[in-house]
């Protein structure tokens, strides 16, 4: 089978990834989870099918669009692709970065054309050297039409993309993504209670949730759960992302040095609720506590499509425009 | 046999083994003797095999095959009739707090065990 982009013909077996076909001869695209999380690897197709798995968690527009993943494409035939990149990084400047303590960098960017998002979706940005790297958004779009996008980034030893940003001035040049994610409110729901559960950076975009939940005048109770390791907020406590939860929400820290556990925290929160199953739980943070906390909801009676989370996966590879491959740095995409 | 419509068009279709599968899930999960077999990081890829299972059972448009099945339990170990006895009557839980008859639990209980061969590899 034959895989044409920008000319070129790459043979190709069945079972590749179209990222896989196009690394082998020698174009590499940005490039970081490779699982179809980050959209960082979007491409176009011209002619052909990419098979739905490329297309999984694609907005309807667009996958109308053409678009599809090339990391999770495994094409069965002849297929044309264009390079989308240009299309897909919006055009955007560096307004500010700001440490804020916690080794979490608060950094507002401005795309020179409006980007469609809701607060607490995530975008992958990308540093001029082709790094690129998925975080949650921490504003509503109304609050970025003055102030910028905001994102709150863990600063990582040698991180690739926290390292650019730390010294990067205002006015330096970024791309923006395509803004993807379940993690937002739904005004359709407007009496449900909401409940909020993440540890580290994973509280910006959960601050941003709620504060779209008030500006919707949402009519249910609305809880906020915040995990942390030390009481003095180090390693990613309850002061990292410091969001000051508006006056009708309820917050309560758990600290791991206190013994206290977000999971059972965040069970017990859905349990005393008076309609659980009606609940709508957001859950951002490190993988395996999303998935402990999405079970135990899960098991309290809630439905898994009222649980939205963001699971802040780790770089896969920090690969550059070099592209060689290399495992991630360790950098992860806006938490812990 | 009559040629009524199947219990997964008469419980609504694919919705309703949504429902369905989330009970049933919730079950085999709380249960201490099956929860091993039941990974639970990956939920959504569980999920979805339990609907397909929900979907074969109830006689809906499933493309789940015996074969599927013998392959999919075959890395298990420790499988004995005790569990799929277990499963069997989650099944039927879930059924019965969904409303379903018992004729028509019973006639689903006896599809689940027509593949107790395959998911015990005999």
């Amino acid at each position: 089978m034959r895989l044409t982009v920008s000319g070129d013909q790459l043979e190709f077996q069945q079972g590749e990834t179209v990222l896989h076909v196009l690394s082998r001869h020698g174009i590499e695209l940005p490039a970081a989870c490779r699982a179809g999380f980050c959209r960082a690897c979007l491409l176009r197709v011209l002619h052909g099918d990419p098979g739905s798995p490329g297309r999984a968690g694609l907005d309807d527009a667009l996958q109308a669009d053409g678009y599809f993943l090339a990391c999770t494409a495994r094409p069965g035939a002849d297929l044309t692709v264009a390079l989308a990149d240009a299309d897909v990084f919006a055009p955007a400047e560096l307004l500010s970065v700001q440490p804020t303590g916690n080794s979490v960098l608060r950094v507002r960017v401005r795309p020179r054309r409006p980007l469609d998002f809701r607060g607490g979706q995530h975008v992958a940005l990308r540093a001029p050297a082709g790094i690129v790297r998925v975080y949650s958004i921490a504003s509503l779009p109304a609050e970025a039409r003055d102030e910028g996008i905001e994102f709150h980034v863990r600063l990582y030893p040698g991180g690739a993309m926290s390292g650019w940003l730390a010294g990067a001035a205002r006015g330096d040049a970024i791309g923006l993504g395509q803004p993807g994610g379940s993690c937002y409110y739904r005004p359709e729901d407007p009496r449900c209670p909401l409940l909020l559960a993440g540890t580290g950076t994973g509280l910006a975009p959960l601050a941003a949730i709620a504060r779209d939940a008030l500006a919707h005048g949402h009519g249910g109770p609305i809880i906020a759960v915040q995990g942390g390791i030390g009481p003095d907020g180090s390693g990613g406590g309850p002061r990292t992302a410091g969001p000051a939860w508006p006056s009708p929400i309820r917050s309560r820290a758990c600290l791991l040095s206190r013994g206290e556990d977000i999971v059972t925290a965040v069970a017990a929160e859905l349990a005393g609720l008076p309609r659980p199953a009606d609940t709508r739980a957001y859950l951002c943070g490190a993988p395996r506590v999303v998935a402990r906390m999405r079970r135990a909801l899960f098991m309290g009676g809630l439905s898994l499509r009222r649980i939205h989370c963001d699971e802040f996966a780790p770089a896969a590879a920090a690969v550059g425009a070099r592209g060689d491959g290399e495992r991630g740095d360790g950098e992860r995409a806006g938490g812990e | 046999m009559t040629t009524q419509t199947s219990l997964y068009d008469r419980l609504g279709g694919a919705p309703a083994i949504s429902v369905a599968t989330e009970i049933f899930y919730r079950k085999v999960l709380a249960d201490p003797a099956l929860v091993r077999y039941f990974d639970d990081v990956d939920m959504d890829g569980q999920v979805a095999k339990q609907a397909a299972f929900l979907c074969m059972a109830l006689g809906g448009p499933s493309a789940y095959t015996g074969r599927d099945l013998r392959m999919a339990h075959a890395p298990l170990s420790g499988l004995t009739d005790r569990h799929v006895d277990l499963v069997i009557d989650y099944l039927a839980e879930t059924l019965r707090e969904l409303g379903v008859p018992e004729a028509d639990i019973a006639a689903v209980g006896a599809t689940a065990d027509s593949v107790r061969g395959d998911i015990l590899n005999r």
